[in-house]
This record gives structure tokens, sequence and C-alpha cells, in this order.
């Protein structure tokens, strides 16, 4: 683990967690940078208070599996890595370079603790399917958890893994949407409408709840009862998140999927974390 | 040519025209002649058996177990059978799943719907992963009178340029139960086209045993060598058997794995002199074994005396009889005898 100590806030955890994917856009100029922040909170959740992991181990058969189906949010997930100790964080430097361990879509084969390899979007669910039947038949008492975006609500793959982890009652099974609409070419609901959708994956026989992903009492309760939820099926997590979130400017910016920052703005970003009181 | 709906078939309205023979329907969907040695269902008994001391293997299917074999794995081992239901997308992502988890997953669909519907499934999460997944389908090529949505004519060449793919293409009963143990204790992705049902029984005549990555020469001949892969093989054999009746004097290569190709054989072989090589192939001339062959001896430097395909034209091809079909596109035995003799 990092030397902060293990008794540091989520909030902090998510601050931090914003500062280490900030440090590698600034290496690239460029990047998925308002999705990380978007989605810090429900990494910070994931990370330090649901996950069951050894950081020095990142292979270990008593893990929880998370799956990162968004390899363009691998800045996100890079970032939660550095900070749960995984990743050393002075490869921060390195990160999208040659010969890097942080490519800019995640790879399984590439960096330890990235699970599955993403980008091919709609591949994570139904990958995560297949994980959670293999630790059943394991007798694994390990989750899996599979976090993708709404614009891979899009995607009918992930319908057919929908509906069969729902037939399966996979109840190792925990997804979650960031739902931060938007995607390459615009808000997502005005590319295909997924709306409602908790009806929707309820229907399709899932433990379904919603929340604002930003809020880090709200995610934890969620995760919570999706963890210890009774019931024989599948559970999602909707989180309702913000690109850009926590630094105002960048949250302001419309169509921000792939956002160019001007070089002197990372530094005010950086300033506006740092700023943020500790907790 | 394709038949068009504006046409009646001149036969019902006109006496004096034969009836085709109703006992050729599209319904046929054994390759096998009427008096050919067969085995059921060699794929499903082989992997059957292997999983008895495999309990690692576990199988899924798309809808298709019963179509594939796979139902008789089902049956034995019905708590390590996953139907994922008419998806194919999905039975490859929960195989790729499966697999990251420490088994080796068996998939069974269709070729058409595992090359053309499934493939970035394969590709990213199978292959680019080099994970433990067997994909086995059935319908390679010309083996249904459906017409195109059930013909997976060009599955070798959506295939052939995926890295980390091994390619098999098995002749007959006997090899496809050799190749599920020889793909088993091999790590890694493997695309087999399977042969279901009553599958003709031909190379266990040859002693042959079938070798991952091996061509093998089945016989010697100094008119004209014969390269092949799957059923033609044996449609090979067949018309070398024809061919010799007229003392035309055929080799036979069968070359089972597609990918990697057994270069060195197929090079010396192909090297001897005086001897026009035919590349036979159930499936299009575009991309599969033949081009992969021409290939092959052009980079090594070899000119045989002469290069042919005998393969499925570059056409979506049209539903009917199996073997009216076979005929027609010039895989029968008969049809590859005549080609070869009208090249000598």
């Amino acid at each position: 683990m990092p030397d902060i100590g293990h008794n540091v806030s989520l909030r902090e955890r998510a601050r931090r967690i914003r500062r280490h994917a900030l440090r590698m856009g600034e290496v690239q100029g460029q990047g998925y940078i308002a999705q990380a922040l978007g989605v810090a909170d429900v990494l910070s959740v994931s990370y330090f208070h649901a996950l069951t992991y050894r950081p020095n181990e990142p292979e270990w058969e008593g893990r929880d599996r998370f799956c990162l189906s968004i390899g363009h949010y691998a800045i996100a997930l890079y970032a939660a890595l550095i900070e749960a100790g995984v990743i050393p964080e002075d490869e921060i430097e390195s990160y999208g370079g040659d010969d890097s361990r942080l490519p800019m879509s995640g790879m399984a084969a590439y960096t330890p603790g990235m699970e599955i390899t993403g980008g091919s979007l709609g591949h994570g669910l139904g990958i995560a399917v297949g994980m959670a039947l293999g630790l059943k038949r394991k007798k694994s008492r390990n989750f899996v958890y599979n976090l993708f975006s709404d614009g891979e609500l899009d995607e009918g793959s992930t319908w057919e893994a929908a509906m069969s982890a729902g037939s399966f009652g996979l109840d190792n099974l925990i997804g979650i949407v960031d739902v931060n609409n938007m995607q390459a070419d615009g808000p997502s609901t005005q590319q295909l409408n997924f709306e409602p959708l908790k009806p929707k994956f309820e229907a399709f026989n899932w433990f379904a709840q919603r929340v604002d992903g930003n809020d880090i009492d709200a995610l934890v309760a969620a995760f919570d009862q999706a963890r210890n939820h009774p019931g024989q099926q599948p559970r999602i997590i909707i989180c309702d998140t913000k690109m850009g979130r926590g630094v105002p400017f960048l949250e302001a910016r419309e169509r921000n999927h792939f956002l160019r920052v001007e070089a002197d703005e990372w530094q005010k970003a950086l300033d506006i974390i740092d700023a943020e009181p500790r907790q | 040519m394709r038949r068009s709906k504006y046409i009646r078939p001149a036969w019902l309205d006109d006496a004096s025209i034969e009836r085709p023979n109703a006992k050729t329907s599209a319904m046929i969907a054994s390759i096998a002649g009427p008096d050919q040695r067969t085995a059921p269902t060699p794929f499903g008994n082989a992997l059957a058996r292997l999983a008895d001391s495999k309990p690692d293997i576990v199988g899924l299917s798309a809808d298709l177990a019963k179509y594939t074999d796979l139902h008789i794995f089902a049956q034995k081992h019905p708590d390590r059978f996953y139907q994922m239901g008419m998806a194919e997308q999905l039975l490859m992502m929960a195989s790729a799943g499966l697999a990251r988890e420490g088994f080796q997953a068996w998939a069974t669909t269709y070729a058409v719907f595992a090359s053309r519907r499934a493939y970035d499934f394969i590709c990213l999460a199978i292959a680019e992963e080099n994970l433990d997944v067997k994909i086995c389908c059935a319908l390679p090529g010309l083996t249904t009178g459906y017409g195109p949505s059930h013909q997976a004519t060009e599955d070798l060449a959506i295939f052939r340029g995926m890295p980390n793919l091994t390619i098999v293409d098995p002749c007959d009963a006997h090899e496809i139960e050799q190749a599920v143990s020889a793909i088993a204790a091999h790590k890694g992705p493997v695309y087999m086209r399977l042969l279901r049902g009553n599958v003709p029984l031909v190379l266990d005549e040859y002693g042959y045993n079938f070798e991952l990555g091996k061509a093998k020469l089945l016989r010697d001949g100094d008119d004209t060598l014969i390269i092949s892969c799957g059923l033609m093989t044996m449609r090979a054999l067949e018309a070398a058997d024809l061919l010799e009746k007229d003392n035309v004097s055929v080799a036979v290569l069968h070359v089972p794995t597609i990918k990697p190709l057994d270069e060195a054989t197929i090079s010396e072989e192909a090297s001897k002199t005086g001897r026009p090589v035919v590349v036979t192939e159930n499936h299009t001339v575009i991309g599969g074994l033949g081009e992969a062959v021409a290939g092959a001896l052009l980079r090594g430097g070899v000119h045989p005396a002469g290069f042919r395909q005998i393969a499925l034209p570059d056409q979506f091809l049209d539903a009917g009889a199996l073997p009216t079909l076979h005929d027609q596109y010039g895989l029968s035995s008969s049809a590859v005898a005549a080609s070869i003799k009208s090249w000598l």
C-alpha cells in the first residue's frame, strides 16, 4: 500500500485517484480525463471498501475480480491501482509511452491488476459472466465486478450477457454502469436512448440500484447492498456521474469525451484537486 | 447461377422433363455416400471420453448442442455443460471468462455464426489473450443445402488472419477423434471445422495418425499432387482411385492443420519434379488452403509444374440437395477426377 496509511477516508482516496489520473493525462497532454475524474469516487469505493485483493499478488486466487470493459477508462483504473499499491506510482510518467505497462487502452497482458482486455466495447459483461460461472465451479465465494459505460448499453452483446446473468442467477456478479451521459458523438441518451435503465435490468432478473455515482456515502450503501442482497440474481449498480468531476472548468466543457487540455491547465486542475480539504 | 423466384421449375409444367430425384433433398445433412462406412458423432464421443480424465473441460453451445454433437458430452457430463442460448457473442465471451478461470472451454455453434457473427469476440476476448478455448463448428464450407445463411464458405479466409488461432479441418471420424485429444493437449485457441452425425471413416485404412501442425502424404503418385484438407481429402482419395483406372497416378497430401501450415512438407512434396499441384478444399477459392499453399510455395521459391485450385466459386451458393450441389460446384469425386484429367 502507498505510504499514506490505512485510515485514509474514501474521499481522500478518490481525491488522490483524480490526482494520479491528472498527472497521467499531463504526460500525454490529452485523453479520457473527464471520465477518470467522473468515475474516481466509484473506483475509490470499489478498491478501498468493496474489493478483496492483495496489492502485491494481483493474481491471488482469493481476490475479487474487477473487469474493466471500457478500455479507454484505463487511465482511471491505473490511477486506482496506483493508489491501491498494485502499480508503483513512478510509472505515471510512462503512461501511454513506448514500452509502458500503462497503455492508453487497457489490456490484460500489459498491466498488473488488469483482469481483461477491454476496448472493443461490449465485451466485459459477457466475459464477467464466464468468470462468474467459473468461480461457482470452483466453489469460490469471490465476486466478479464489471465496470462498463452507458455507451456500452448500445451494444447488443451487453444485453446477451445481461440476459444470461439473470438466467443463470449469478449472485456473484456485480455490474457497475458509469452513466456520465457522454459518448463519442455526444450525450449518450441522444445516441440511443437506453432509459429507463433500472427497470430494464430488473426485467432481466437483476437486483438493480441507481445512485449518485459521485456521492461516496450512497456508493458505500449501494455496494454493501449489492454484496449482501439475499436473492439469487446478479446485481447492478447504475452510477450517475459527472464528467470532469472535481475540476469545475473541465466539468463545464461540452463534448468532453476526449479532452484536449492546454499545457497550463494541468497544473490549474491539480491545484484545484490539491486545494480540496483533506478528509 | 442463382435460381430466380420469378421462374417456376420447368418440370412442374412439362411432364416430358425428368423429375429431380426426390431422395436428394436439402434435408440431407451427411456427406457420407450410401455404402460408406461411418462412425456416429465422433466429436461428441471423443470429447465426452476425454472429459472423464480432464476435469477442467467444460462445454458450451449456443442452442446448437444437438446439431454439433455436443449433446453427447452434455448427457455424460450435465454439470459441465452450459447452454448459452442463441447468443454467439455471449458464447465466446463466456468461454473466454471460463478459460480465464482455468477451465478449458469447448464452444460449439455453426461455422457461419462463429466466423461472421462472433468474430470480434473470438479475436479480442479469446485470441488476443491466447486463452484455452476450442471453437468447434459444424457446417463448414458447403455441407448443407440451406443456402448462404448456413454455408460457411469463407470461414477459413476469415479466421486465417487471426493471430494465435490454430485452425484444423479434419477429414473423417477417425481424424476428428484424434484431433479432439490433440487440440486439448495444445494450450491456446483453436478453431476446428466439424463433421457431425454419421461421419465417414476413411483414414483408418491408411494407418493414419493426426498430428497437430503436420501434413501427411496418404498416397504417392507421379502425375499430379493433390493437396487437400477436410472432407476434400476423402474426395481426393476417391478421385485418385478413379484416375488410377485411367492410368493416372495421383499423390494425395492431406493438410488437416490450416494454421500453422506445414510449409516444409508442402514445399518438399511440391518440389518433386513433373507433378502439377492441385489444391482442393471445401471453401471458397479465396483465402483458404489454396492461397495459403500458393503463398508458401512462392515465398519458398518452389515452382511446381502447374498450380490449380478445386474449391468453391467466389459466389453465394445455391440452396438444394448436397450431392447435387457438390456435383454442381465440382467437389464430388467424379468432378475432381474430371477436372484433374482435363488439366493433364
